[in-house]
């Protein structure tokens, strides 16, 4: 019985660690200049979890087989420095593991959430509200016009609040409903929630951030292929959580400023 | 010929009797809704959050906020009676239809009386949440998967109720709910009639999402159409 149990036991650990191993269900292609540290952090993580993980059920399926079928209770043998200094040994040992995943993945986080955004990132605001994701640029004077929540009116499209007929720099706000960025120029997103909790997580991007009500947030990223990607949101909002979706159009350069007049002319 | 006296005046009498006791009146009021200046652009809708309900337009719907017709003609107003006839006795037993198809409301506006009943129906491949705004009548809202059973509901109330889809941001729709039987919605064309008024004096109501309400007085002696107008001044925002 223990002897089988050893060879289930060395068979599933086994069999889990080659999806891992082979990236079966890995993440989509890092579209983003920030990315790669992300992932190699995760993967370095994954190695040596999984590492130890092996080692760790392969030495239970030994124990399990060699010493199964003993008869007498007693200890089998004892460790010089008995449990003591196992327990002081597997504290540094993993605890070094710790150590050293986090100071060589601090870099990773840094670089995305500690450094500041260029001072020529291309701005453009977010508001997540249920349940869906709208995004505006500041058009051609660079400028904001303000947030009033009492002119929010969403079916006539006002879906941030603006005063166009009293603010100036609201006329030209654009207005739209996916997010479309040139390729290979940092964007720094601006992030609000018009009412509860929600994300914004694009897998490609290794980029997720939560809307948090009252907060006004932000996060700087560039995105170097072309092509569509989703947003989805992923805190849970409200009924229609699992609708609340928007699109990452990046584009070339021309695409992008033909794509920017041509909604500048639908306001 | 004291005979005759008595006879002529109870005929007289009689008529009397039967012109102020005929139900339906006879009198018309009817005219165009019109408005001067710029309306605000309609913008275009954007659904790519909704792949479903994206692909049944091939080119993107706008907003409704301001729907306007050749002349300066302006739809979805609503002009009823007011003040001068009295509330309409029983809902019509017929209900009024809403149907939710292309992630739209369609027609954009429903009239209906008090206690007469609405029936949503959903057309979509996805779900929607219809939520009157209302502030007089109870609020609700009601999840509607595709495939669902039509919702039924009735208002008590009169009011007009601003209605939208907690799922879908940019689904709008008014549900008037009125008192009077007497009510037409201007449709292409802005034309209005309100048929079957008996004489009296009457305040003609004219209601606008965007533009608000105009009322104006009319007396009807017997059988004629009283022809009247409304114009609204368009926003520019």
């Amino acid at each position: 019985m223990g002897k089988f149990f050893a060879v289930v036991l060395t068979i599933i650990a086994l069999v889990s660690a080659v999806p891992i191993v082979r990236h079966t269900w890995w993440m989509p292609p890092d579209i983003s200049t920030h990315g790669h540290a992300i992932d190699e952090q995760l993967t370095d993580t994954m190695a040596e979890a999984g590492f130890s993980f092996l080692a760790a059920q392969l030495l239970l399926a030994f124990f399990v087989w060699k010493f199964s079928e003993r008869k007498d209770s007693g200890p089998i043998k004892s460790l010089p420095g008995g449990a003591k200094g196992l327990v002081i040994a597997a504290l540094i040992l993993v605890g070094t593991e710790m150590l050293a995943l986090g100071v060589l993945g601090q870099k990773a986080w840094a670089s995305v959430y500690f450094t500041p955004a260029s001072p020529n990132a291309l701005h453009v605001q977010a508001q997540a509200g249920q349940f869906a994701f709208y995004f505006r640029y500041p058009g051609a004077d660079g400028k904001f016009g303000g947030l009033h929540p009492d002119k929010i009116d969403e079916g006539n499209q006002n879906y941030f609040g603006l005063d166009p007929a009293n603010e100036v720099e609201a006329r030209d706000d654009i207005v739209t409903g996916e997010l479309a960025i040139p390729a290979n120029r940092e964007v720094l997103l601006l992030m609000h929630s018009k009412d509860v909790g929600h994300s914004f997580y694009v897998p490609e991007l290794r980029m997720q951030q939560d809307f948090v009500p009252g907060l006004d947030l932000s996060v700087h990223f560039t995105a170097t292929k072309v092509g569509r990607y989703e947003i989805v949101c992923t805190q849970l909002c409200g009924l229609g959580h699992y609708n609340m979706k928007a699109y990452l159009n990046v584009m070339a350069q021309d695409d992008f400023e033909k794509w920017l007049k041509q909604k500048a002319s639908e306001q | 010929m004291k005979v005759n006296h008595i006879l002529m005046s109870g005929i007289a009498v009689l008529a009397a009797a039967a012109m102020a006791v005929a139900a339906p009146g006879s009198g018309t009021v009817s005219g165009k809704v019109t408005y001067e200046g710029t309306p605000a652009k309609q913008k275009p809708i954007d659904m790519s959050k909704e792949p479903s309900c994206a692909k049944e337009h091939a080119t993107p719907i706008t907003t409704e906020g301001v729907v306007t017709g050749a002349g300066n003609t302006l739809e979805n107003v609503v002009v009823y009676i007011s003040a001068g006839a009295p509330d309409g006795a029983t809902a019509p037993a017929q209900a009024v239809t809403v149907t939710q198809k292309g992630c739209q409301y369609v027609p954009h506006l429903v009239a209906l009386q008090v206690n007469q009943e609405l029936k949503i129906v959903n057309e979509d491949q996805t779900s929607h949440n219809i939520h009157p705004l209302a502030k007089s009548n109870r609020e609700w809202n009601k999840s509607q998967p595709p495939g669902s059973p039509a919702i039924s509901e009735k208002f008590d109330k009169e009011e007009f109720i601003a209605v939208k889809c907690n799922i879908h941001p940019w689904m709008h729709s008014t549900f008037a709910v009125l008192k009077t039987s007497h009510y037409s919605v201007t449709a292409n064309g802005g034309a209005f009639t309100l048929p079957n008024l008996p004489p009296g004096k009457y305040t003609i109501s004219a209601w606008h999402e965007s533009y608000g309400t105009q009322t104006q007085d009319v007396t009807i002696t017997g059988s004629e159409t009283k022809s009247i107008s409304f114009v609204f001044k368009a926003k520019a925002y």
